[in-house]
């Protein structure tokens, strides 16, 4: 087994005054660790704390077995880049000057690079996908190829750890996506240790190896990300009332509308779950059913529906389910029907609406759904 | 060539030709008129006038060293200050550094006047210095409390007020016949520059520009910010100390023998980046350095002719000159983040 490459032990963080005490982290070469918590919890602070940023005000951090405090700047910044969320907008800078920017442990006493430097800045901008910005004025680039040519100055430092803070702030979801697949990439091609922090679950849980939770002035929680992301710990961890977090999707819903069902929204196979979202954002309290708990719709469901009548797993619906739904229908003052077929698995669905429509109800179908049915 | 290199290239020959036209230009114009050629056998030794002779050497040519080497002085302060703020409006005279060294350079020949000492040039540096270092930690002080540039300038340009205001009430009631030098000099002015003068500035002015020229590297890196400067290994608290003590020093100097000269610290640093379209320490402390003399040059020559043989101040030409550009730039910055 490899030995870790970035290890703190019993590490106090904080601003002049202990914030976070008994921090114990370690991470290996090849590995993603990323920190989630609530805004304010600390992140930022044990991040700026690594990278030498703010004072360690206790216990050591261990950078390859040597402890930080030990060694030279520049010994640092051969083997550490940072990428925090200090925004400079240099003036009069291209892209390649900014990442040229990276060399600096390595340039003489004037800075003036050499050959090799230049190749290097390049060959960093082209694993960013950066090249063809190299000439483009640093400040004229959008937020998400300004993160990439920041990234390329990292890589230009050579590192074996990179840190960043909060890397995908400001930026959409595609520049968050091509970031952190970049990112990966290059975990796996120059087996860097990789520290960040991140506010999106869906992908902290997707890019890390390793999750640490930070919150209520200490660290919670540290494992992989299929123990950290579960419903109950996310929804302690940012305080969030039940339901709301889906670990399934890694995806957040609003607070369902309380009070007795109006609608009932017949779904199933993922086709309930526009509705139910559409119907929380008029505000309209709704039922949901009837869903087999492997359904797709179903955690999105029990997020936001008064009441969800479920069967279980993998087995036809039962007939208890049915008459449930049944009871809970006829309460309701329309029926929404968004099942795009029944079969011998949700033939209960199909009973329920035609019972919906002999009871006079009057039935919606959802676009896309043949009034056949 | 790559393309960049020509660029800069062209550009320092451009300040070098300029430079040199001014030199030549400030040394035969005057109210007493000696030709180009006559100023060319004059430095060839075979001058035959010899008045002209005594003009050039005595009069002429350590003000034109003054202009070259303080013009320069304040352009590289200038350009150190706005490292130091990351900020391209941050100047000696706007943050009242210049100010603060007036006024105690003030005190002290009022001190040695009314002694019957004169001061030497070395005394009026170190005033300069203590000054510049008062206004300089107020500055810092206000800084450390507010976030916003605007304000801070706003203290600067009042902590220069309040500086004025005292130095002229010190002016006003130094009873003395060397009073009307101390006006001058307290309004700005390369006159009665002498040659021991030219010495000592240019010592105080070499050493700290070579010193702010070897920072040229971790100045690269502090432009993109304190925190990225600290990853990559600066060692950023001996840095900002070094880049403190540096413009102290560079406009410390400047008004010891010139007195305040306004504008100049951000107007030369922001032509000399757009002339070589780029920031880099490497190039634009050189640059600031030449472009900041050809700058004092052409207004010493405005100050010293156009109303011969009445001599205006030359903060007030190179306010006239020096105001728009830092103008134009703020309404640049203004609306370009708009």
């Amino acid at each position: 087994m490899q030995a870790f490459y970035l290890q703190t032990q019993n590490m106090t963080v904080g601003y002049d005054k202990p914030l976070i005490e008994h921090i114990d982290l370690r991470l290996r070469r090849g590995e993603i660790m990323t920190l989630i918590g609530p805004n304010g919890a600390g992140k930022s602070t044990i991040l700026k704390t690594i990278v030498r940023q703010l004072r360690l005000l206790g216990g050591v951090v261990e950078l390859d077995g040597q402890s930080l405090a030990s060694l030279d700047n520049k010994t640092v910044a051969q083997k550490m880049s940072v990428l925090m969320t200090e925004r400079h907008q240099p003036e009069l800078m291209t892209c390649r000057d900014v990442a040229a920017a990276g060399r600096y442990p390595y340039t003489g006493r004037m800075g003036v690079l050499s050959q090799a430097d230049r190749a290097k800045v390049d060959e960093a901008l082209a694993q960013v996908r950066a090249a063809d910005l190299a000439d483009r004025p640093f400040s004229a680039i959008s937020d998400g190829q300004r993160q990439r040519v920041l990234l390329a100055r990292a890589l230009c430092q050579e590192p074996e750890i990179l840190v960043l803070d909060e890397p995908t702030s400001f930026l959409d979801i595609r520049h968050k996506l091509e970031l952190l697949s970049t990112l990966k990439e290059l975990v796996a091609e120059r087996q860097l240790a990789v520290v960040l922090s991140l506010h999106e679950l869906d992908l902290a849980q997707r890019v890390s190896d390793l999750v640490v939770c930070v919150h209520n002035n200490s660290i919670e929680k540290v494992g992989p990300p299929e123990e950290v992301f579960t419903e109950d710990y996310i929804a302690r961890l940012y305080e969030l009332p039940p339901g709301i977090y889906s670990a399934a999707y890694g995806s957040l819903e609003l607070p369902r509308i309380p009070g007795p069902p109006k609608v009932f929204v017949i779904g199933g196979g993922g086709s309930g779950i526009p509705a139910y979202r559409r119907l929380r954002r008029q505000g309209i309290p709704f039922a949901a059913g009837i869903l087999q708990e492997h359904d797709l719709d179903f955690p999105a469901a029990k997020a936001l529906a008064v009441d969800v009548i479920s069967s279980p797993a993998f087995q036809p619906i039962e007939e208890g389910a049915y008459t449930q739904a049944l009871a809970v229908l006829k309460t309701c003052e329309n029926v929404l029907c968004c099942c795009p077929g029944f079969g011998p698995d949700n033939d209960a669905n199909r009973r329920l609406l035609n019972a919906a429509q002999e009871t006079g109800k009057p039935v919606v179908f959802s676009e896309g759904v043949s009034h056949g049915l | 060539m790559r393309r960049e290199t020509k660029r800069y290239t062209v550009a320092f020959v451009i300040l070098a030709v300029l430079l040199v036209s001014f030199v030549v230009w400030n040394l035969n114009a005057g109210s007493y008129g000696i030709s180009v050629a006559q100023v060319m056998q004059i430095f060839l030794g075979n001058g035959s006038d010899a008045t002209a002779s005594r003009v050039v050497w005595d009069i002429r040519l350590p003000r034109v060293l003054a202009a070259i080497l303080l013009g320069g002085a304040l352009s590289v302060a200038g350009f150190l200050l706005q490292t130091f703020f990351a900020n391209p409006i941050a100047g000696p005279f706007v943050l009242g550094i210049s100010s603060g060294a007036k006024l105690v350079v003030a005190m002290t020949m009022i001190f040695f006047l009314q002694r019957g000492l004169l001061s030497n040039s070395v005394v009026m540096i170190a005033a300069a210095f203590v000054g510049a270092m008062l206004s300089m930690a107020f500055v810092l002080l206000v800084a450390r409390k507010v976030r916003s540039m605007s304000i801070l300038i706003i203290c600067g340009i009042m902590i220069g007020y309040i500086c004025s205001a005292l130095t002229d009430f010190a002016v006003t009631f130094a009873d003395d016949a060397n009073i009307v030098n101390l006006h001058n000099w307290s309004m700005g002015s390369f006159s009665g520059i002498t040659w021991s003068n030219v010495r000592v500035m240019a010592v105080t002015v070499g050493v700290a520009l070579v010193w702010a020229f070897l920072l040229s590297k971790p100045m690269g890196a502090f432009q993109l910010g304190e925190g990225y400067a600290l990853s990559v290994g600066v060692n950023v608290r001996r840095f900002r100390v070094e880049l403190i003590l540096l413009s102290s020093v560079l406009s410390a100097c400047v008004t010891a023998f010139a007195g305040p000269i306004s504008f100049v610290g951000i107007a030369v640093p922001h032509l000399i980046r757009s002339l070589f379209g780029s920031a880099k320490p490497i190039l634009i402390i050189p640059g600031c350095f030449l472009g900041g003399g050809v700058f004092c040059l052409f207004c010493d020559l405005i100050a010293r002719t156009v109303f011969a043989p009445v001599e205006l101040s030359i903060s007030s030409v190179t306010a006239l000159f020096g105001a728009p550009v830092v103008i134009y730039m703020m309404i640049r910055r203004q609306t370009k983040r708009t």
